[in-house]
C-alpha cells in the first residue's frame, strides 16, 4: 500500500502560521494502516495543533474528521458542509488525497500534512519498506519476484554493478543487493537463464507522467451509435 | 512558579489524572484504601480494563483538558492479565512523550509505572511522587486557556451504501425478496 | 601521436594502462604534468568520470588534453549522471574528438559523491552501454536510425575478480563480452590463486585482460578498502607487510608489492596486462612501473 510519514510539526506550524480556523482531514485507508494519517493520528495531530497554539497564546481552532478515502470523490463529498467554515484545510492523506481534495474544494486552500515515501509492505508493526516504484512494466516473472528497478538503487536489469559487496549493496550496507537475492532465489527456482541473456534497455516511456488510463470495461464503444 | 493574576489567586493544587488497569494497578489502590493509606487526594483515578487499551489521544486530551500531570499504571512485565497490553501501554506513552516535547510541554507530566495487584503502599507511593512531580512543574500552561473552546471532533455522515432490504422475521430474505420481486406471477410458488 | 591501444593490446603479450583523475575547477597544470610523466609510459591512459560522484572535468574533454599532448586516452563513461541520449551524444563526441578507446562503467551512486542529493540518472546499465557502443560501431542508434558516419571504438568494461558470490559476477563477464567488450580492466586484486581461478573462466573468451593493481600508501588504506570498498581483499600478510615499514615510509613498501604482483603477474603470463590505479599519487607510477620490470 502507499506508506507516508507525517512530516514534522515544525514543518505543519509554518504552513499554518496566521491561520485560525483549521480543519484537519484524515483518511481511512492506506495512510491509516501505516500509522501517519489514520482516524487516530488526526486526533492526536490536531490535538498537538491546539496545544501548541494555546501555549503560544495564540487563538486557532483546530477540528479533525475523517473519511473512508481521499482518492474517491463520493467520500469527498462529506466535508461540503464544513470545508468553508475554515481558513485552511490540512489533509493528512498521501499526495494524491490532497490533490483530489484541493480540486474537489477549489475554493479552499488545501495543504499536506504528510511526505508520501513509497509503495510497500509492512516488514512488522510500525516497519515499512518499498517494494514498488510503479514502472508500468513488470518483470517479476523473470526476476523471481525480486524487483530490480525498487531494491537496487542503480535499477540496473542486468546486474549486479561492480558494488555488490557480499550480497549487501554498496549504497547502503544494511541493504541487501538485489541482484545478489535474484540470483540466489533464480538458482533455488532453477531459471538462471534469465540472468545469461542481455536485458535490454528500459521503456521508460510507460512511465510518462502524469499517468493515466482507463479499465478495459469503462472504455466508451466508439464505434458503436446509440448508448446503451 | 506562576504570575500572580490581578484577581484573588488560587493556590496551585496539582490535578493527576491516573489510567489504571483493572487487574493489577485498580486492585492495589483498592487495597491501599483497605490499608487505609494516605496518598495525595489529588490523584483522580480512571480504571481501565487493561493498559493497552489506552491510546495516546486519551493521554493528549488529559494535558489538553488541563491536567497537570497524567500517569498509566499498568501491571509488571509478564504479569497483564491480557498478555501484552502493558508492553503495549509502555510504547504508547513513550510515544506519547515524544509528541509532548514536540508541543513543547515537559515530557516529565506524563509516566508510566508498574502497580502489581498487591502492592497497595506502591500506589500511594506513586501517586504521592507524581503530585509532587505535578508541584515542581508547576501548573499545566494549558489550564488557564483550557476554557476557550479550540475544536473536537466533526461528525460525518456514513459511507453511502446501496439501500438494504428491511430484516423479516430477524432474518434478511435478500434472494427470497429478489426473486419474489422478479417474479411476481401468480402460480409461481417460492 | 601514440600508437592505438586497441593495435598495441593485439600486439604485445603484456600492456599497461594507468589512470589520471580530473581536477575539480578549470586548474589543470597538475593534470597536464601527470599526462606528460605517463603517457609514454603507458599503452593507454585513463581518464576517469566523475570518479566516486565528486564533480569534476568530465572525462572527454581530458581525453582530448591527452591526444593534444601525444598520448593515447581511454575514455570511461558511466552511467550514472547521463540519460541514454546524453551517452550516445557522448560518444559520438568522443569519435569526432580523435578518441578511440571506452570503458563502460554502471557508475558509483550519488550518495557516495558530494552530491548526494542529484537525481540519479542509470537509464542504462554497463552491460547495455557496451551493446549501445557497438551499435554506434555499426552505424546505427539506439532508436535503429541510421547515422551519418559511425564510430569506431575499442570498447572495455571492468570486472570483480574477488566478488562474492563470484556466479553472479561471471554471468555478467561473459554478457559484457556478449555486448562487445573487447578488453576489461579487473578491481584490485591482490590474491594471485583466486585470480588465477577467475583467469581460466576469462580464457573461455577471446579478450584482453588487465589485473587491477592499486597502490597501497599504509596499513591504514588497506584496512579501510577492505572494509569499504566492495571487491576488495587485502590479505593480512600484506597488511602486516605495510604496518612494519618505519614511519613515513610506508608507500615505498606499497611500490614495492605493486611492483611484485606486477612482474608475477608478467612472469606467470596470467593475464593480458595490467591497469595501474595510484589515486593522487599519479606520480610514483614510473617507479611502480620499475619496480615491475616494465
Amino acid at each position: 500500500m502507499i506508506v507516508a510519514e507525517r512530516k514534522p510539526l515544525d514543518e505543519i506550524e509554518a504552513m499554518l502560521e496566521g491561520f485560525q480556523r483549521v480543519l484537519v482531514v484524515g483518511c481511512g485507508t492506506c495512510v491509516a494502516v501505516c500509522m501517519a494519517g489514520g482516524e487516530k493520528e488526526v486526533e492526536l495531530l490536531a490535538a498537538e495543533l491546539r496545544m501548541k497554539a494555546k501555549l503560544r497564546g495564540q487563538p486557532r481552532v483546530v477540528d479533525e474528521i475523517t473519511v473512508t478515502r481521499q482518492c474517491d470523490k463520493e467520500y469527498l463529498e462529506q466535508l461540503a458542509k464544513y470545508v468553508d467554515q475554515y481558513d485552511v484545510v490540512l489533509s493528512a492523506g498521501c499526495g494524491a488525497g490532497v490533490q483530489f481534495l484541493a480540486e474537489r474544494y477549489d475554493a479552499a486552500l488545501v495543504l499536506p500534512a504528510l511526505n508520501t515515501r513509497f509503495i510497500g509492505v509492512a516488514e512488522g508493526p510500525g516497519q515499512w519498506s518499498q517494494r514498488c516504484m510503479a514502472c508500468s512494466d513488470c518483470i517479476l516473472d523473470q526476476t523471481g519476484g525480486i524487483c530490480p528497478m525498487t531494491i537496487c538503487p542503480k535499477n540496473v536489469l542486468n546486474g549486479p554493478c561492480g558494488g555488490t559487496n557480499h550480497g549487501k549493496c554498496e549504497v547502503d550496507g544494511e541493504k541487501d543487493c538485489a541482484w545478489t537475492l535474484i540470483f540466489r532465489k533464480l538458482e533455488k527456482l532453477g531459471r538462471l537463464d534469465y540472468l545469461r541473456k542481455i536485458q535490454p534497455p528500459k521503456d521508460y516511456s510507460r512511465m510518462t507522467k502524469p499517468g493515466r488510463f482507463t479499465h478495459a470495461a469503462f472504455e466508451q464503444a466508439d464505434d458503436q451509435e446509440g448508448v446503451s | 512558579m506562576n504570575e500572580n493574576e490581578s484577581t484573588a489567586p488560587e493556590p496551585y493544587e496539582p490535578k493527576v489524572v491516573a489510567f489504571c488497569c483493572t487487574y493489577c494497578a485498580y486492585t492495589a489502590g483498592d487495597l491501599a484504601g483497605s490499608m487505609r493509606l494516605e496518598y495525595a487526594a489529588n490523584v483522580r483515578v480512571v480504571k481501565t480494563l487493561c493498559t493497552g487499551k489506552i491510546d495516546a489521544v486519551l493521554l493528549l486530551r488529559a494535558l489538553e483538558d488541563g491536567a497537570d500531570a497524567v500517569y498509566v499504571a499498568g501491571c509488571a512485565l509478564g504479569d497483564c492479565h491480557f498478555l501484552e497490553g502493558n508492553l503495549r501501554a509502555i510504547q504508547t506513552v513513550a510515544h506519547a512523550k515524544k509528541l509532548l516535547a514536540e508541543v513543547g510541554l515537559e515530557p516529565e507530566r506524563l509516566e508510566f509505572f508498574h502497580i502489581p495487584a498487591s502492592a497497595g503502599p506502591l500506589f500511594a507511593e506513586r501517586a504521592d511522587e507524581m503530585t509532587a512531580r505535578a508541584r515542581q512543574l508547576g501548573p499545566n500552561p494549558l489550564r488557564r486557556a483550557m476554557r476557550e473552546p479550540a475544536g473536537g471532533k466533526l461528525s460525518r455522515e456514513p459511507d453511502p451504501h446501496p439501500p438494504l432490504p428491511p430484516a423479516r422475521l430477524g432474518k434478511l430474505l435478500r434472494e427470497l425478496e429478489r426473486a419474489a420481486a422478479v417474479d411476481s406471477s401468480p402460480g409461481a410458488s417460492s | 601521436m601514440a600508437a592505438a591501444f586497441r593495435d598495441v593490446a593485439a600486439q604485445k603479450d603484456f600492456v599497461v594502462t594507468a589512470e589520471v583523475g580530473p581536477p575539480k575547477g578549470t586548474d589543470v597544470s597538475t593534470l597536464v604534468h601527470h599526462i606528460e610523466l605517463l603517457k609514454d609510459k603507458v599503452d593507454g591512459l585513463n581518464v576517469t568520470d566523475n570518479q566516486s560522484s565528486v564533480m569534476r572535468i568530465s572525462s572527454l574533454a581530458v581525453c582530448r588534453l591527452i591526444l593534444d599532448h601525444g598520448g593515447e586516452p581511454i575514455l570511461q563513461l558511466t552511467c550514472r549522471d547521463r540519460n541514454r541520449l546524453a551517452l550516445q551524444s557522448e560518444l559520438l563526441s568522443a569519435s569526432v574528438l580523435g578518441v578511440q578507446n571506452v570503458l563502460c562503467l554502471t557508475g558509483d551512486y550519488v550518495s557516495v559523491g558530494d552530491h548526494p542529493q542529484a537525481k540519479p540518472v542509470f537509464d542504462l546499465d554497463s552491460v547495455q552501454l557496451l551493446q549501445t557502443v557497438g551499435l554506434l560501431n555499426q552505424g546505427k542508434d539506439l532508436a535503429d536510425n541510421a547515422m551519418q558516419g559511425a564510430t569506431d571504438f575499442f570498447a572495455g568494461a571492468v570486472v570483480t575478480p574477488e566478488a562474492d558470490p563470484i556466479e553472479p559476477q561471471l554471468m555478467k563477464f561473459d554478457k559484457k563480452v556478449a555486448a562487445g567488450a573487447r578488453f576489461f580492466q579487473t578491481q584490485a586484486i591482490y590474491d594471485l590463486e583466486s585470480f588465477k581461478r577467475f583467469m581460466d573462466h576469462a580464457r573461455k573468451h577471446d579478450v584482453k585482460v588487465m589485473a587491477g593493481i592499486v597502490l597501497l600508501v599504509s596499513a591504514g588504506m588497506a584496512r579501510y578498502m577492505n572494509k569499504n570498498v566492495p571487491g576488495i581483499f587485502v590479505p593480512d600478510p600484506l597488511i602486516q607487510e605495510l604496518a612494519a615499514a618505519p614511519k613515513g615510509k610506508a608507500i615505498e613498501v606499497g611500490i614495492r608489492i605493486a611492483g611484485r604482483m606486477i612482474r608475477q603477474l608478467r612472469e606467470e603470463k596470467v593475464c593480458d596486462g595490467v591497469h595501474v590505479m595510484a589515486i593522487g599519487k599519479e606520480d610514483r607510477v614510473p617507479e611502480i612501473l620499475a619496480e615491475g620490470g616494465i
